[in-house]
């Protein structure tokens, strides 16, 4: 079992975290050990204790400086190598932008099966009835698909490794164990053939980091908020509430705010204890990142917007005149 | 030497050939009340087909670079005959040339498959510079295609593209998102790119070229339209044939033939197309079934707000 850890602003990507966790759990099962290979420029030693500490082995470091950032081929290169010396029956790789650029490439050079973006994973047995073959503790990945209309389990029964990318915030984070121990490997490669064709000229980081999984308030807005102006609302309410914006893919499209923002299928999954749906219609790809909340408040103008089909509370309304009063509301008896 | 090699750059670049991946996808964004089944599941036949939202970007992407540096617009799909939709669409738009790429033995591909079949067709165009895709797909939204393309077609790919600033000499800058991180990057050509939906705003038909391309047609629907515009038992086989070939010969002069490839044009390895050549299998498919929550309606009053509002803060659900 090999997960790929991704380093995000100088720490580790917190699915990297919860892939640790999942694979401890299909290890256990499977009696086999979890390994994980991380690569960058320098002091990667440091995340070493962090990724121990949930359930990994072995740790696999490659550095150089020219690593520095995510470079398609090299990385390629490298994890390719780093799997083809290990063999191991499973590589997991978050469901993110370099999780989704880096394993399908690895998948493709490799000539072996990948499920995109899976929202759960778990061990189970295939009969091939028309081979009459039974494939014993394979790897089952679970995904919506469709648009988030139906949730496939996929299986890679003859192609090793199994490899699968898996969404961020589906897998919960197990206690970490302080005094865990692991071993550091330094994986001896040399990477004088590699081809470093990308020149950066200008790399910026957006400051804001939300994170939308650990709220417990969300307010969230869609295309039917009409304007970027009047998203200003959705802002004003979410920080009266002490909550954070949420977005569904039409506002995000249209303009109205930045994509980190979106929740949904292609988005985030979240799970706040309060999530009010404003002008947004509820389409099943939103629905899929949201319905999990513990209550849900939708405000919509159209009575059949199928939001209401899972919204706690309903108001038919315009947010022009609703969130106004819902701010007001909160203040005065508070 | 270096003062030729840079001319010979620079005329290469003046026929830029760039490759646009499209898919014909049901549209799975906007399911209607229609497409649902009584039990709450989508009736997926009742989906319309549309060109896949993002992949219109990357077609925008090519038009606007073959505009500013010169050049030709290859379209490329692969899918069922009816996919050549998709085809007259992307030439309404501006494309150069279409490409259908269908055959039986191409069903129930995966990613891997797909990709497989993907980069024989672009291998078959020689000297291409630029291949372009949407990031992903709204029916399997697995983002996987131009990745593994990538790979198999042995050229480096940037991912999530939202601009390209400049391309010259065989070098490329484009710029892109990754997750809260924006680059820009200078690379060689050829490169393979996938392209976002911030990117542009694809363009509408153009209404001559509407006119025109209305009559483009894939020797597959050449066959079907002439056959069943003759009464059976009419023509005999040879006819027909002679028919068949005739039209044919007509729309390639006009420029409206799209042509069609198949396993055998493609020499594709049947161990590596369709099924068979799909590591991945569905085992199991779940449709969701959306159940009603049990829903409390609040009247949009000031009486209506302050009586939720206040349930609210009884029940700490703010914390």
């Amino acid at each position: 079992m090999l997960v790929y850890i991704e380093i995000d602003h100088d720490e580790v990507a917190e699915v990297s975290l919860e892939l640790i966790c999942k694979a401890r759990e299909l290890a256990d099962q499977l009696g086999v050990d979890v390994q994980a290979v991380i690569v960058g420029e320098s002091n990667l030693d440091q995340f070493a204790e962090q990724i121990f500490s949930y359930g990994c082995d072995v740790l696999h470091v490659i550095e150089d400086e020219r690593l520095k950032f995510y470079e398609t081929l090299p990385y390629t290169f490298i994890v390719s190598e780093v799997i083809k010396e290990t063999a191991p029956q499973i590589v997991l790789f978050g469901a993110t932008p370099v999780g989704r650029d880096l394993a399908p490439r690895i998948a493709s050079k490799l000539k072996t099966g990948l499920t995109a973006d899976c929202t759960d994973l778990k061990i189970g047995d295939h009969e091939n009835k028309k081979l009459k073959k039974i494939y014993k503790n394979i790897l089952y990945q679970i995904r919506p698909a469709f648009g988030g209309n139906i949730i496939a389990t996929i299986i890679t029964p003859e192609h090793r490794p199994q490899m699968a990318t898996v969404r961020e915030g589906v897998i919960k984070l197990t206690q970490a164990q302080k005094n865990r121990k692991g071993v550091i490997l330094p994986f001896d490669i040399s990477l004088d053939g590699v081809d470093f064709v990308n020149t950066y000229l200008e790399r910026t980081v957006s400051e804001k980091k939300i994170n939308l999984k650990a709220a417990d308030i969300i307010v969230s807005g869609g295309g039917g908020v009409g304007s970027r102006e009047n998203f200003q609302l959705i802002h004003d309410l979410a920080e009266t509430l002490g909550g954070l914006v949420g977005a569904s893919r039409a506002a995000v499209d249209s303009g109205y705010i930045g994509r980190e923002h979106q929740i949904g299928q292609t988005g985030t999954t979240v799970r706040p204890k309060l999530y009010i749906a404003c002008g947004i219609s509820g389409a099943i790809q939103h629905r899929a990142g949201m319905d999990q909340s513990g209550k849900i408040i939708a405000i919509n103008t159209d009575p059949n917007a199928p939001i209401f089909q899972i919204a706690h509370y309903s108001i038919v309304g315009d947010i022009k005149e609703i969130i106004p009063l819902m701010i007001k509301a909160y203040k005065t008896k508070i | 030497m270096v003062y030729i090699c840079g001319l010979i750059v620079s005329r290469f670049i003046m026929s830029l050939n760039l490759i646009v991946l499209a898919k014909q996808v049901p549209d799975t964004h906007n399911v209607t009340a229609e497409a649902m089944k009584a039990d709450g599941t989508v009736n997926r036949g009742a989906l319309p087909a549309i060109f896949n939202p993002e992949d219109l970007n990357a077609l925008e992407m090519a038009l606007t670079i073959k505009e500013r540096y010169g050049g030709s617009v290859t379209v490329m799909t692969m899918g069922p005959p009816r996919a050549s939709d998709i085809l007259r669409e992307a030439l309404y738009r501006g494309a150069d040339h279409c490409v259908l790429i269908t055959d039986r033995a191409f069903a129930g591909a995966d990613t891997l498959a797909t990709s497989y079949v993907l980069s024989l067709a672009i291998r078959k165009i020689s000297n291409y510079h630029l291949v372009l895709c949407g990031r992903q797909a709204i029916d399997g939204d697995t983002a996987q295609i131009g990745p593994q393309v990538a790979e198999k077609i042995g050229v480096n790919q940037v991912t999530y593209v939202e601009k390209i600033e400049n391309l010259e000499n065989g070098e490329i800058t484009l710029s892109r998102a990754l997750g809260r991180v924006t680059e820009t990057i200078r690379t060689k050509l050829p490169l393979l790119i996938t392209v976002t939906s911030s990117a542009n705003r694809p363009r509408c038909f153009g209404a001559k070229r509407l006119m025109k391309y209305k009559k483009a047609r894939t020797s597959f629907e050449i066959k079907q339209e002439i056959e069943s515009s003759s009464p059976t038992g009419r023509y005999g086989i040879e006819i027909l044939e002679e028919e068949i070939a005739k039209k044919h010969e007509e729309l390639k002069n006009k420029g409206l033939l799209i042509e069609t490839w198949t396993a055998k044009d493609l020499n594709a390895d049947p161990e590596s197309i369709g099924l068979t050549g799909s590591p991945t299998k569905v085992k199991k498919v779940k449709s969701i079934v959306f159940a009603a929550t049990e829903t409390k309606r609040i009247e949009p009053t000031e009486e209506g707000i302050n009586g939720l509002i206040h349930e609210l803060i009884e029940e700490r659900t703010f914390g």
